[in-house]
């Protein structure tokens, strides 16, 4: 017996040993050259030994020291993985270099392929109408193939397949339920809003979110849908009609102006922002090769406004709310936890969770950048993971109106030139830009806004005391008693005159 | 003070609106209106914007006040629209309110109902029930046979013309 067993286990380490000999033979994978890298590039890719050298880097690189050749740097292996990947999924450098920054490289590929697939069509039902145990064994009668979507969501359902058109049943058209993506649903998850509220989605098109709101609030309170674009809003008329939602004022305007239509006048605010939809990727496979480093930027300087003027239009003393929510279908940093961030800092404002099951943690650290501990509040969605586009949910909760931004904008105004201040907050973001995300660290900039804002001592309860000043608390709050919301109002109104 | 203005404003329009709405309204539900305006959760009111006529709770009208008048799309439901003629259509989404008041209905079997729902006419072989008295061309509500409201028609006869109607003969109009 014994020496079976020996015999055994030798003949085993005899296996292993020339597997991994073999390993070692094959897998020793040789970098091209330089000269080689040239007269590639000059001949039509080849996909398949494209693929296959993606692979022996990605091989090569989880385990670097053992597998590398000798006299090639780790850079070189990652640049040329990068440059066959953009090939191989025709991606441009910027987005790619993005990609790799954010996932690890086992995730990498996963997160490629599953951009290239179409997620699976999601439907939502309209609760104002019916209810999913009576529209699914409709649906199922007209030969539609659908599942529960999930155990996080009552009223979501997959389609796999469809005989009809699902876009065109009548029951559709009369409303019974909403194409809607899986991740969209999410972010209304998180604001949950409560009956009687009054509520603004603020980029509503075309009216899912929206519809979604007015469903879980029963037609009670007031949805506002806002969206700036006049063709797409007529889609947020048309959805919201069909849903049979009748509390709803639909208006186009800049999301930005949103404060000065109604200053603090929201329970709840659902801030689905423009973005460069790197989460959708396979929605609109443009993105791949349309965006840079100044579309990104671009996107999240709009996204920063709009984050600032949805939490300027939230009253932080509603009895039930009080909350933000921003959502985004990018995955980039830079246009989440970054613009959170930023929020964090100008606004008193702090994350709170989102009581979403599913979703991974957001970054509070990414490569060099630092954020809020907090930021592990938000959640983010991947294709890969998840099977919904990807996503971010942040949701924010307001815990005072009189905070540094609303103050010294209502103070400034008067005094600076007439048309400065959103300039102004423009130039702040361009330059805090360029130096990563870390404002609040060059506040001491003579800016104007900023001098303002060390104005109003005392009164930020905001963790990030680093601008308030020596001014003791006691004579803070005396005066934060006799300035209330009604006596500033109007100056306001005065201001908003103005321009 | 703007918004005083918007108010009064609103409300002389409304005025004239009524006048107008009012009759086809009317057509369609009769003096039912009356239990539109006044609801148990609280009132209720028509405004005109852009040509449209919207159905709104008064608090939803005041809210949405707020918004400069060309920012504003649609405030609650929309009830039908006024030609530029002048003449007042009636819109589908009307329908779940009005509905209920109707006075004159029409029930139409299952093989008319997908046609009417495509826009067709409804034709004497379709229709299952008509209510009695139904002048011609009242405004009448269409409904399938499990009293699922479909949308507006006008009766192009009479009840009791339909009686003696041939089976091709167009008996109700399709209008929303």
């Amino acid at each position: 017996m014994k020496e079976e067993k020996k015999e055994r286990r030798l003949a085993q380490k005899e296996l292993d040993s020339s597997v991994k000999i073999n390993v070692a033979e094959e897998d020793r994978f040789v970098l091209p050259s330089a000269e080689e890298q040239e007269r590639e590039a000059g001949l039509p890719a080849d996909l398949q030994a494209l693929k296959t050298r993606i692979h022996d880097i990605v091989h090569v690189l989880s385990d670097f020291a053992a597998r590398r050749q000798a006299d090639r740097p780790r850079q070189d292996y990652v640049t040329q993985l990068r440059r066959d990947l953009c090939l191989y999924y025709s991606y441009n450098e910027f987005l790619m270099e993005r990609l790799m920054d954010l996932f690890h490289l086992s995730e990498l590929l996963d997160a490629l392929e599953a951009n290239e697939i179409q997620r699976p069509v999601t439907i939502r039902t309209n609760t104002l109408k019916t209810r999913r145990r009576d529209l699914a064994p409709s649906l199922i009668d007209r030969g539609v193939n659908l599942d529960p979507i999930g155990p996080w969501s009552k009223v979501g359902l997959v389609v796999y397949s469809s005989q009809v058109p699902i876009g065109a049943t009548p029951e559709y058209l009369a409303g019974h339920y909403m194409l809607q993506g899986a991740s969209s649903m999410m972010p209304v998850l998180a604001l949950a809003p409560q009956h009687g509220e009054t509520v603004l989605d603020m980029c509503a098109a075309p009216g899912g979110k929206t519809t979604y709101i007015a469903a879980l609030m029963k037609n009670t309170g007031m949805v506002y849908a806002n969206d700036a674009n006049e063709a797409r809003v007529k889609a947020v008329v048309g959805n919201l009609h069909r849903m049979g939602v009748t509390n709803a004022v639909i208006s186009c305007t800049d999301g930005r102006e949103m404060p000065k239509i109604r200053p603090a006048g929201f329970d709840r605010v659902l801030l689905d922002a423009p973005c460069s939809g790197t989460g959708v990727i396979a929605k609109d496979p443009a993105v791949k090769t349309s965006k840079d480093e100044k579309d990104i930027q671009r996107c999240a300087q709009l996204q920063r406004q709009l984050l600032l003027a949805a939490i300027d239009s939230v009253n932080a003393k509603s009895k039930t709310g009080g909350y933000v929510t921003y959502s985004t279908c990018s995955i980039l940093v830079e246009e989440n936890e970054a613009v959170i961030e930023y929020a964090l800092n100008k606004r008193n404002v702090k994350l709170v969770p989102t009581s979403l099951t599913v979703g991974k943690e957001g970054f509070a650290k990414f490569k060099a950048k630092r954020f809020h501990p907090s930021m592990t509040h938000t959640r983010r969605f991947y294709p890969h993971t998840h099977n919904m586009d990807g996503f971010f949910v942040a949701k924010l909760k307001k815990f005072s109106n009189t905070i540094p931004g609303t103050e010294p904008a209502a103070e400034e105004q008067p005094s600076g030139p007439a048309p400065a201040p959103p300039q102004k907050r423009k130039a702040d973001v361009d330059a805090n830009d360029d130096e990563g995300f870390d404002e609040d660290d060059k506040a001491a900039a003579p800016s104007p806004q900023k001098k303002k804002r060390k104005a109003p001592q005392g009164q930020q309860k905001s963790p990030r005391s680093k601008h308030v000043g020596g001014k003791p608390g006691a004579k803070g709050k005396k005066w934060q008693k006799s300035v209330n919301p009604k006596a500033r109002n109007p100056k306001k109104k005065g201001l908003n005159k103005k321009p | 003070m703007d918004r005083t203005k918007d108010e009064d404003q609103l409300q002389a329009l409304a005025q004239v609106v009524a006048r107008f709405t009012h009759t086809p309204l009317r057509r369609s539900i009769g003096e039912n209106i009356r239990l539109l305006l006044e609801r148990p959760d609280g009132l209720y009111c028509f405004r005109l914007h852009k040509d449209r006529v919207y159905y709104m709770s008064e608090a939803l009208m005041r809210h949405a006040l707020s918004f400069p008048r060309h920012a504003l799309i649609s405030v609650g439901t929309c009830f039908g629209k006024f030609t530029k003629s002048g003449k007042f259509h009636l819109h589908v989404t009307a329908l779940e309110f009005l509905a209920p008041y109707a006075q004159h209905k029409i029930w139409l079997k299952a093989s008319m109902e997908q046609q009417f729902l495509y826009g067709h006419h409804v034709l004497k072989s379709g229709l299952a029930r008509v209510t009695e008295n139904t002048a011609k061309y009242q405004g009448v509500v269409v409904y399938n046979m499990k009293d699922v409201p479909l949308g507006f028609g006008a009766a192009a006869k009479s009840t009791a013309e339909c009686r003696h109607a041939d089976p091709t003969a167009i008996v109700a109009f399709h209008q929303a």
